[in-house]
């Protein structure tokens, strides 16, 4: 589904990904961890669309096709989902009207009827049940006033209603408390299918405890140093990164 | 023309018009403009904004033919905006097509001229009493050269349910200028909504030079809306001037979408205690238009709070103009006065001038005044597309929750619901335009 060969690239000149290797089929589960400034942001938002980065070697191949050339809304219409690490507030903008809007974008490229305000009202009371949101907050614009848990919730919520084929989470677990934590990862669970694949992008071992991988990639100063199942994710816990660093 | 022959035009154009009464007023205003002349970028009230366009052209005034208005306003979705509607037409009040289906027994409201002839009573205590024609040019040939317009009178404690007063320009035989004007007198404890929407018949060149007064007895509560929607190849310069009696609570929002070139002044004055006044604005403006708001709030008596947001919107080589005063006399104490402008660039080209003011003669009051200029976040057009929506729809979805915090408060129902949709056109023509670019 995902092949990254040789990835590199810089940020205002600056080389972060120094050669990356990745293969990524449906059904996995794949955790990147690393130390802070490894290129693990930086990877996620790659494959997300981001402009801002410039990438000198290498190639994404995304269900076969060249996922460079692609525009963000181009890659969310194919199936790649990003959940944001710092989730932005956008005054204004209300969620709902932000949701169904995307939501009918997507299923348009898919070859999907649009969904009228019901059958969307009816979608979003399932969707919000899997990450236990509060669905008086999609009356309000999108992230505003939303605690550091419900952003996270936000996130996941999004991306259970966009259906997506390769989800990215981008340090989902950061600034979450155990509860809110236990909730998020039983969402992402609920999620986990044959047809879809995830990439967990975290810094902690902890967040492995509820979602558990198939694979765990270590990555230092913009190269994978270390693969291996979950038990890599605990012996890293135990010896720290200098471990692989060195 | 250059701007003296501009100034003999207009003077040549003068009528002798009204009743008798009306006179050395319109004598006076027709002097004071012969005085003042058009207005030079070297006026500070003027300094952003040159009417050179303006004064180029020959303008005529129309003939007011109402045929096919009908059909114009029904195909704006101006038709079911309120249940009750005046229209004037190239200056002149149009009784055919007057609609008036729930207006509580004492209103009246009816053609201005008539007023003054029928209701000499209700009109001269108050007429020409409160826009500024001594100073103001525009006011003063308005003043002068007023055929009709408007007069709405609401008795004390009646309530005048959600009106529409529509200024339409028909520029039918070339460029035509017209002087609408309206007067809205609230007596005490009475309650209005007003609706003004001004228009043309078609993407023409015409002139529409308009004055509202608006007069608050005390407890009167008025909720205005102006819906400025004029041709693009229009100009549009319009006064409105309230006056606030004691307890009295105004409510104004002025929405320019329309005009190559317009200026539009609000000002309010409390005259009496505890008065409280909310002026709020969106411009949204594209390829070369000009769109200057002025605004102005005379804080003469204790204890009144004033609250004021206009919200810019700047597009392709268009300039906003936002200029605001607060003017909190000596003897006002206890004045409670904020002022926010905020503006969105969404071109290079684009530009916008903000300067808010604030003139304090009182120790006593709490008065804060800040602007703002800035560009969409790319974080957020970059988040919003990476859930699947395009440029242009990020951009515009992005663009209208600026404009949000003014439309959401519109409140009558229909008119919020026209206004989205008019603004949801026009900001999603310029994204388009912004994609492109």
């Amino acid at each position: 589904m995902l092949v990254i060969k040789n990835l590199h690239a810089n940020v205002d000149g600056r080389e972060i990904l120094r050669g990356i290797d990745l293969t990524v089929d449906p059904g996995e589960v794949h955790a990147i961890m690393g130390p802070n400034g490894s290129g693990k942001s930086t990877l996620a938002h790659i494959l997300a669309g981001r402009e801002g980065y410039e990438v000198t070697e290498g190639q994404v191949l995304y269900q076969g096709k060249d996922l460079l050339k692609m525009s963000p809304e181009e890659r969310a219409r194919e199936g790649i989902f990003l959940a944001f690490q710092y989730p932005l507030e956008i005054p204004g903008v209300n969620t709902t009207y932000f949701l169904k809007a995307a939501l009918n974008a997507v299923r348009k490229h898919r070859g999907q009827p649009e969904l009228d305000a019901m059958d969307f009202l009816t979608l979003v009371k399932e969707k919000t049940k899997l990450v236990e949101m509060d669905q008086s907050l999609l009356n309000r614009p999108i992230n505003e006033g939303f605690s550091g848990g419900e952003k996270k919730r936000n996130e996941i919520f999004q991306m259970a209603l966009l259906d997506p084929k390769l989800a990215i989470l981008d340090e989902t677990d950061s600034g979450l408390d155990i509860d809110a934590l236990r909730v998020v990862a039983g969402g992402v669970n609920a999620l986990r299918s044959p047809e879809r694949a995830m990439i967990l992008i975290t810094h902690y071992q902890r967040l492995l405890n509820y979602i558990v991988p198939d694979f765990v990639h270590v990555l230092s100063e913009g190269r994978i140093v270390k693969s291996g199942d979950k038990r890599l994710a605990l012996e890293l816990e135990e010896k720290g990164y200098g471990w692989v660093e060195g | 023309m250059n701007a003296a022959e501009a100034k003999q035009h207009y003077l040549k154009q003068a009528p002798a018009l009204g009743p008798e009464w009306t006179a050395p007023v319109r004598r006076q205003a027709l002097e004071r403009f012969a005085a003042l002349g058009f207005p030079t970028t070297h006026d500070e009230d003027w300094k952003y904004t040159s009417v050179e366009p303006l004064v180029r052209i020959p303008l005529a005034p129309g003939l007011g033919h109402d045929d096919g208005v009908e059909c114009r306003v029904v195909d704006l979705g101006l038709e079911e905006v309120a249940s009750n509607r005046l229209v004037v037409v190239d200056g002149r009040f149009s009784h055919r097509l007057a609609r008036l289906r729930d207006l509580p027994k004492g209103v009246a409201a009816m053609s201005l001229a008539e007023a003054m002839r029928e209701r000499r009573d209700l009109v001269e205590p108050h007429w020409a009493r409160y826009a500024d024609y001594r100073n103001q040019s525009f006011a003063a040939l308005n003043t002068a050269l007023a055929e009709d317009g408007v007069f709405l009178h609401v008795p004390s404690g009646a309530t005048l349910p959600p009106i529409q007063l529509l200024f339409i320009s028909t520029a039918a035989d070339g460029p035509t200028v017209s002087h609408p004007r309206a007067l809205i007198v609230l007596e005490r404890g009475s309650q209005a909504t007003v609706i003004e929407t001004y228009l043309g018949m078609k993407d023409d060149v015409y002139w529409t030079n308009g004055v509202t007064e608006i007069v608050l007895d005390d407890n009167a509560v008025f909720d205005g809306y102006k819906l400025q929607m004029e041709s693009e190849r229009g100009f549009h310069i319009a006064t409105q001037q309230a006056r606030l009696g004691r307890d009295a609570v105004l409510t104004s929002h002025a929405f320019a979408l329309g005009a190559e070139l317009a200026r539009n002044d609000v000002n309010a004055a409390f005259a009496g205690e505890g008065g409280d006044c909310t002026l709020n604005g969106l411009y949204v403006t594209a390829g070369f238009q000009h769109v200057d708001n002025h605004t102005r709030i005379d804080h003469e008596r204790p204890r009144c709070t004033s609250r004021e947001l206009y919200k810019g919107i700047m597009g392709g080589k268009s300039r906003g103009v936002f200029n605001g005063k607060i003017y909190v006399h000596e003897h006002a104490e206890k004045t409670d006065a904020r002022q926010t402008n905020r503006n969105l660039l969404l071109s290079e080209e684009a530009w916008v001038d903000t300067k808010p003011q604030l003139e304090i003669y009182n120790n006593d009051v709490k008065c804060s005044h800040g602007s703002t200029i800035g560009q969409l976040d790319e974080d957020a057009v970059y988040f919003l597309r990476s859930r699947g929506l395009d440029i242009r729809a990020a951009i515009g979805l992005l663009t209208q929750g600026f404009a949000n915090d003014i439309t959401g408060r519109v409140k009558p129902a229909p008119l919020a619901e026209l206004l989205e949709g008019r603004l949801a056109e026009k900001i999603d023509a310029m994204a388009q335009e912004k994609e492109r670019w």
